[in-house]
């Protein structure tokens, strides 16, 4: 009997592990929501003003769908101006805080500090030295983007093993070449990490801006449409603040992932080890 | 004579206000060029603050070091150092991380956009002694433990280095593959001779590396025993299972014991 063959057993992989169906996971999730919000309004009653439905609220995005695009534009490009200069900033400071223990310890307290400030108290005294409009939203997007790029930099450059360090400098590295050769490289993967962060909170930051001093924009924008009691067109407003935000995130994680696989070789496979 | 490496009565404390550990006291010794040196000791006796020292990583707090003539006031350029952990970049393949050194040190970072395919084939030369050969392109995560040592061997001989420094480069291999590198790295001593201080306590690795093995005291360091190995060279394994090798082991074991029930005054 032992030799007899035994059928190949066909293992099953679980349909919770198929590709395509994780590609479309987020979406059902999405479509869900959207769903159980619609049937809620309906049951229970509830008035277009205090929450209207995702119906109402597409409709009223359709009706209004220049004035939207028009105002997100405006939104876009001060979140990504913002958050272009956060990325400079962040990166440069970032290597100067992380390298230096003198530049660390004189300046990190003063940052720290600064970062508590909350950033909408700060836009009406924007608005006193730039006037109202784009110039409040993009410093705004700026201040709240740059420090966790900063902070995320600063730790990779930081945390970067002492004995590499003793290989170069028995090499007779300076210490710039210890920060491109080693130091840099190494934060990429905090740095990338950092942008998903930073890109989502530079919309609130313009957003902010837009919404205590502005004539345009997707801040303004949902403050007039509040004001005139147009809620559904308000929802508009964050629905497509969430997608623009998730379009950046997406970005960010694509170029993480190009820039920095070496770091998440785990999700990709492919590993061996061969005796040695 | 003057040795390659000249330590004369070196002490080192760590800190600045001098109340600080005392991790070498008085510490003398001698390495000439192209000899092949084993330091062991008790854990803790300042072998690896030794390594820093005659590096110039760390100054001394007393004492003289001196190195290839001069004396050592700042980082010298002219090591390679490989330790437990193999430090390679992750970022890098193994044939990049090999190259690092080259991108570094003088003469060779000049000529290196020029000479690239000819610093490669020295490279690939390297490994291939080492038996990595057919690895060049894999990442360090993808090589096992042993293979990333031995790359991290290749790293600090790449640039020629007069001085190799080598702080228990295999403690964390396991027995088998700790054999092989030791085969392995004697063949690179063989064929290249640099001035080798190897840091261990592995005593039947410095016996069957070494041309001279110092015992240092528990901390504050000092050498209290040289001895030289009399065993021919090329080495075979089965060399260190010999009675002369094995009689040197033990009288090695009992120095160092000795050395760590009876810790000297600390002043």
């Amino acid at each position: 009997m032992s030799d007899v063959a035994l059928p190949p057993r066909k293992r099953r992989r679980p349909f919770s592990r198929n590709k395509a169906f994780r590609r479309l996971l987020p979406w059902v999730v999405v479509a869900a929501i959207f769903l159980l919000w619609e049937v809620g309004v309906a049951a229970f009653k509830i008035e277009s003003f205090v929450l209207p439905a995702p119906s109402a609220i597409f409709a009223a995005a359709w009706e209004w769908h220049w004035a939207i695009l028009d105002n997100a534009w405006q939104t876009f490009i001060e979140t990504a101006i913002g958050f272009v200069f956060a990325i400079a900033f962040g990166l440069i400071a970032g290597v100067a805080i992380g390298s230096s223990s003198l530049v660390y310890d004189g300046l990190y307290p003063a940052l720290i500090g600064f970062n508590t400030i909350p950033k909408v108290a700060v836009v009406p005294i924007l608005v006193i030295w730039f006037g109202i409009g784009t110039v409040p939203a993009i410093i705004t997007a700026f201040l709240l983007s740059f420090f966790p790029i900063l902070v995320n930099v600063a730790t990779g450059i930081a945390t970067v093993e002492p004995e590499l360090k003793d290989v170069l400098r028995a090499l007779g590295a300076s210490r710039w070449q210890v920060i491109t050769k080693v130091g840099l490289p190494r934060a990429m993967p905090y740095f990338f990490a950092s942008l998903k962060v930073a890109i989502t909170v530079a919309f609130v930051g313009s957003i902010i801006a837009e919404t205590v001093a502005a004539n345009k924009g997707i801040g303004n924008f949902m403050l007039v449409a509040s004001s005139r009691f147009e809620v559904p067109l308000a929802f508009a407003g964050l629905l497509i603040t969430s997608a623009m935000g998730i379009g950046m995130y997406a970005i960010a994680s694509v170029v993480e992932r190009r820039m920095t696989g070496w770091a998440m070789r785990g999700a990709s496979g492919g590993m061996f080890s061969p005796g040695g | 004579m003057k040795g390659f490496v000249d330590l004369d009565r070196v002490s080192l404390r760590y800190g600045e206000d001098g109340d600080g550990t005392l991790a070498l006291q008085d510490t003398s010794m001698r390495v000439d060029s192209g000899e092949f040196v084993a330091v062991v000791g008790p854990s803790g006796c300042g072998k690896s603050t030794l390594m820093k020292v005659v590096t110039g990583l760390w100054p001394p707090t007393a004492g003289g070091v001196i190195v290839d003539g001069k004396e050592v006031d700042r980082p010298l350029s002219i090591t390679g150092m490989a330790f437990q952990n193999p430090t390679l970049l992750p970022w890098r393949t193994t044939l990049a991380n090999i190259m690092l050194p080259l991108e570094i040190v003088k003469p060779h970072r000049s000529q290196l956009k020029r000479e690239r395919v000819a610093y490669e084939a020295k490279a690939h030369d390297l490994l291939a002694l080492v038996g990595l050969k057919g690895f060049e392109d894999k990442f360090p995560w993808e090589l096992s433990g042993g293979m990333q040592q031995r790359a991290s061997i290749c790293r600090a001989l790449i640039h020629d280095p007069s001085l190799l420094m080598l702080d228990e480069p295999f403690g964390a291999l396991d027995m088998f593959t700790r054999e092989e590198l030791w085969l392995a790295l004697q063949d690179l001593w063989l064929a290249r001779r640099p001035t080798v201080i190897l840091v261990t306590h592995d005593l039947r690795e410095a016996v069957f590396l070494a041309d001279r093995i110092l015992v240092m005291s528990a901390r504050p360091g000092r050498i209290i025993a040289d001895r030289t190995v009399a065993l021919a060279r090329p080495r075979k394994l089965a060399m260190t299972y010999e009675p002369y090798a094995v009689g040197l082991v033990q009288e090695l074991r009992d120095h160092i014991s000795a050395a760590r029930e009876t810790p000297r005054e600390i002043q």
